[in-house]
């Protein structure tokens, strides 16, 4: 299983760029003496930590004075080039937060002739520059024909700082945003003072109240007992770790409010951490749900045992790996289309099988189990032949990436939700079919008595053929779901099939009600066991808990009753 | 007391037994005297390395003899053999590791190498007494019928047949690999055990002891037919034979089905340990994907080829198979997944007697004196 890692601050900013504008704030209007303070504050003080703002509100594009300031930094010394970046963010250079983000990341270098650029995109062999001056596109450049301007973990500290002040005053509010994140645990006396005032200004509720987070903990620190209140009911890690060093102080009565405060995230982190987990659970559960639920109608009702089920599952990821292919740059469109294109291409191929083999074995289900054993192999090697033993590469569309941020310490990824939905979707669609449309109902009848059903003028290898269709093209739904969160290669297939087997088998064969209760609650199970049992051993415990179940339950959670049970 | 002890030698009497020990006898001699009579570069030298190859055809087909046991003659389909197999090759290799002594690359006296690089500084329990012998051998034997005491005790007790069967076996093998794979279980995990020197002293790469081994899984292979034999030739196999055609039918006789079936089950298991104890040594390596349920299921295609509830037919089975393994995975490596995969297509559907039903079919032919040879193939 792949999860994507919590967003934190350090993520947030990566999609800064990305984000729409804000609201319409002007920053030119903002009052210019808060900058000013903030300014001589820093100069005072010759700080090092947070480094003070500049506003990108008036131009000033001399580019000699620029190349100076630049040049300031092609320095030996750490300190020097220190000194260096506060003249940058002082001179109020419009282009300042770019040469800072850029000399942040490693992109800001010098050619041969002593020219600054910025280079674009470091990951090939030819970089992309543009100068860093006029900003004018300078075509791609050898790696070994730039010096870069190299810098330490101190002088990181301070561009991150520094970048963050700069962005609290910036127009766009997903800047501001990530830099108010930013700013948490960070604030020192110096910051103290005019980040009152910007909260004061600050229109967006999010910002302020982080803000406000962030100057609580400075205060917390300078020992206000008042800040503790601000700052109770907040999940932030950065929080937690203000309020445990509180709590080990010195002055008993913050300490008390501190360690109280504390106890109520506690609290609600308790509370996170089952929600988190039932999430987990649900969603390895709805994956198990999915992947069973095709064998649950081909095993279940039809009793055909389909061990090449697991390799449908594949067939179905594999189509949505080669809609993408076909359909460059539409990831989401490709994978809208994959459903249907998934569900043909298993039917078709569980048609194949049906008719190939299947049928020939009627009745002899052992024999069944080790023929379609052998066309799983076939499958497998198939895809290993022709398209490739590796590992192929699904893309998440933008739209199904990401998480949904219920606090501070809890979001919930989407792709997740959203296969948690699908196979809800599918598990109804599934329900309705057996139970309200002809289709249905002529399956049931032959189900239960193959010879009466027949007599009554149904065609009964038509359903035969309907039923595994249906069956198996479910299991090419479940394969486009799964390439959204696992691995799609030739052993994809292998790793469910016996989970979805023992899904079956714990819910009771023949009942799709039992299915979807028993995936879901072995994948809660699994979900439950693992933080203090490890993964593996989770699994296994899971496996031993079915196989003792069985026992103890020969037909499953949800047996089948009446005359139906004994064939 | 006697009429236990006609019992065992009543295959003796048969001639398909006979004409078996004939054509494994034969076939032992052959090889042992190829290897050792003829100088080496003759066309017809058996080298040490192909001397070790049919040792491990021959635990291979004891393993497929133990699966026709269970499935020929009792009607389960236990996709979980492997197990067992790979818990004999456990013990076998645990034995083999205390067998190296101090030789190891970190040269302890005790822990095998794998226990010093996780930093542990005694063995754990279940590891005490496999540097003798006599204990090691007689685990190969418990620990599997054990496993399959307990887990057939629950599933027969409580009538789990049929497809369940299968498919819990196949998920118990899975459950043990899953376990082997972790390092903290003290069975060297992934690597599995290796490095193997000597055994009972003799050395384990010389080509005397490889011609040793090779000539006691044979002996071995030959007595578990004979006691398979008796076992089913015996009243309690006729029970089994009535239990797999019509399992209800015989419990109204007023057989207690499940205790057969747990009797034959846990002689199956043995058999089965015992097979993988012969093949470690040959190997010279044990390591979970044994469990893997994909071999286990192979197993069980060597006896549906060769034909299920012959025995002999497990023998031919498991030998074709891994032969043209053999010759195909040297050939071409990404062909023999299709092969073996249609070979499972192909058994099932056209040869459900398999090769076995195939001779059988012949011999009646032959001594009807009807019908000319293309007419048998075509009815084949």
């Amino acid at each position: 299983m792949r999860y994507p890692p919590m967003l934190g601050p350090a993520s947030a900013g990566v999609r800064v760029g990305t984000a729409a504008a804000g609201n319409e704030r002007a920053s030119e209007t903002r009052g210019s003496w808060l900058l000013v303070l903030l300014l001589a504050l820093a100069l005072a003080l010759g700080l090092t930590q947070a480094a003070p703002a500049v506003a990108q509100s008036e131009p000033n594009g001399d580019d000699e004075v620029a190349n100076e300031l630049l040049e300031a930094l092609d320095v030996a010394s750490f300190p020097a080039k220190g000194e260096a970046i506060e003249a940058i963010v002082l001179s109020e250079d419009p282009r300042a937060r770019d040469w800072l983000q850029a000399l942040l990341d490693g992109r800001l270098q010098r050619t041969d002739e002593g020219r600054f650029v910025v280079v674009l995109d470091n990951t090939g062999r030819e970089w992309p520059v543009q100068d860093a001056l006029s900003g004018e596109p300078l075509g791609e450049m050898s790696r070994r024909d730039l010096d870069r301007i190299g810098i330490n973990n101190a002088l990181r500290n301070q561009l991150r700082s520094a970048i963050a002040v700069v962005d609290l005053y910036s127009s766009d509010l997903a800047l501001r945003r990530a830099s108010a994140e930013r700013l948490l645990g960070e604030v020192d006396a110096d910051l103290a003072e005019p980040l009152a005032a910007v909260i004061e200004e600050e229109p967006d509720a999010r910002v302020r109240e982080r803000l406000m987070q962030a100057l609580a903990i400075h205060r917390l620190e300078q020992g206000e007992i008042e800040a503790v209140a601000d700052l109770r009911g907040s999940l932030h890690p950065r929080v937690r770790v203000a309020l445990s060093r509180a709590a080990n102080g010195d002055e008993p009565l913050v300490a008390d409010a501190a360690r109280e405060a504390l106890n109520s995230v506690e609290q609600m982190l308790k509370v996170n951490r089952v929600v988190e987990t039932l999430y987990f659970g649900l969603s390895l559960g709805s994956v198990l749900v999915l992947a069973a639920i095709g064998l649950a109608i081909t095993f279940g009702v039809m009793g055909v045992i389909n061990m090449a089920h697991g390799e449908l599952i594949m067939l179905g990821a594999y189509t949505t790996w080669a809609m993408q292919q076909l359909l460059p740059g539409q990831p989401g469109l490709a994978l809208i289309l994959a459903i249907p294109a998934g569900f043909m291409v298993a039917a078709l191929a569980g048609v194949a099988i049906e008719r190939g083999v299947i049928q020939f074995l009627k009745g002899r289900p052992l024999e069944t189990l080790l023929a379609t054993f052998g066309i799983s192999l076939i499958l497998q090697q198939l895809v290993r032949t022709a398209i490739s033993p590796l590992n192929r590469t699904v893309i998440t569309p933008e739209w199904m990436s990401g998480s949904i941020a219920i606090n501070d310490a809890l979001s919930l990824t989407l792709n997740r939700m959203y296969v948690l939905g699908f196979a809800l979707v599918v598990f109804a669609s599934l329900m309705l079919i057996m139970r309200r449309t002809r289709l249905g109902l002529e399956v049931r009848a032959v189900t239960q008595n193959r010879a009466m059903a027949r007599s009554m003028g149904i065609r009964a290898t038509r359903v035969d053929i309907m039923t595994f269709a249906l069956g198996s093209g479910v299991a090419g739904l479940a394969g486009v779901a799964l390439s959204q969160l696992t691995n799609v290669g030739p052993n994809l297939g292998q790793n469910y099939i016996i989970d979805s087997f023992m899904v079956v088998v714990f819910g009771g064969v023949g009942n799709l009600w039992g299915t979807l209760v028993a995936g879901l609650s072995l994948g809660v199970i699994n979900q439950v066991l693992e933080p203090w049992a490890g993964a593996v051993m989770a699994k296994i415990i899971v496996l031993v808990f079915i196989i003792l179940f069985i026992q103890k339950r020969p037909r499953g959670l949800f047996p089948q009753k009446g005359r139906a049970a004994e064939g | 007391m006697d009429s236990s002890r006609l019992w065992l030698l009543r295959p003796f009497g048969e001639r398909s037994t006979l004409i078996f020990l004939g054509v494994l006898l034969a076939a032992m001699t052959l090889v042992t005297l190829l290897h050792v009579a003829v100088p080496p570069g003759h066309p017809l030298y058996v080298s040490a390395y192909t001397v070790n190859l049919f040792g491990k055809y021959l635990s291979y087909a004891l393993l497929a003899v133990a699966v026709d046991l269970v499935w020929g003659y009792l009607g389960i389909l236990s996709l979980g053999h492997g197990a067992f197999f790979a818990l004999g090759g456990y013990a076998m290799g645990m034995y083999l590791m205390r067998q190296i002594g101090d030789r190891g690359v970190y040269g302890h006296p005790v822990l095998p190498d794998f226990m010093v690089f996780l930093n542990w500084d005694s063995l754990p329990w279940y590891w005490l007494g496999f540097d003798m012998a006599w204990f090691a051998f007689l685990m190969v034997l418990l620990v599997p019928g054990a496993l399959a005491l307990v887990f057939g005790f629950l599933a027969f007790r409580s009538r789990v047949t049929g497809v369940y069967l299968s498919i819990i076996t196949q998920a118990l093998t899975f459950a043990l690999m899953l376990a082997f794979f972790r390092n903290e279980m003290g069975f060297g995990g992934n690597n599995g055990l290796t490095d193997f020197r000597e055994i009972l002293g003799f050395n384990l790469r010389s080509s005397d002891t490889r011609l040793g081994l090779f000539l006691a899984t044979g002996v071995a292979l030959a007595l578990s037919y004979v006691l398979c034999r008796a076992i089913v030739t015996s009243k309690l196999g006729r029970v089994c034979v009535a239990t797999r055609d019509a399992e209800a039918r015989t419990r109204f006789l007023g057989y207690r089905v499940e205790r057969f079936q747990l009797f034959v089950f846990v002689v199956s298991a043995m058999l089965a340990g015992l097979a993988g104890a012969l093949y470690v040594p040959q190997v010279g390596i044990i390591n979970p994907s044994e469990f893997s349920p994909l071999f286990s299921i192979e197993i069980v295609l060597w006896v549906a080829l060769g034909g299920r509830a012959t025995l002999y037919g497990a023998v031919i089975g498991a030998i074709l198979v891994n032969y043209a393994k053999t010759v195909f995975t040297g050939a071409m490596p990404d062909a023999w997944l299709f092969a073996l995969g249609g070979l499972f297509v192909l058994v099932t559907v056209f040869l459900p007697k398999g090769v076995a039903g195939l001779l059988a079919l012949r011999l009646r032919r032959r001594r009807n004196g009807n019908g000319s040879p293309s007419v048998k193939e075509a009815a084949a």
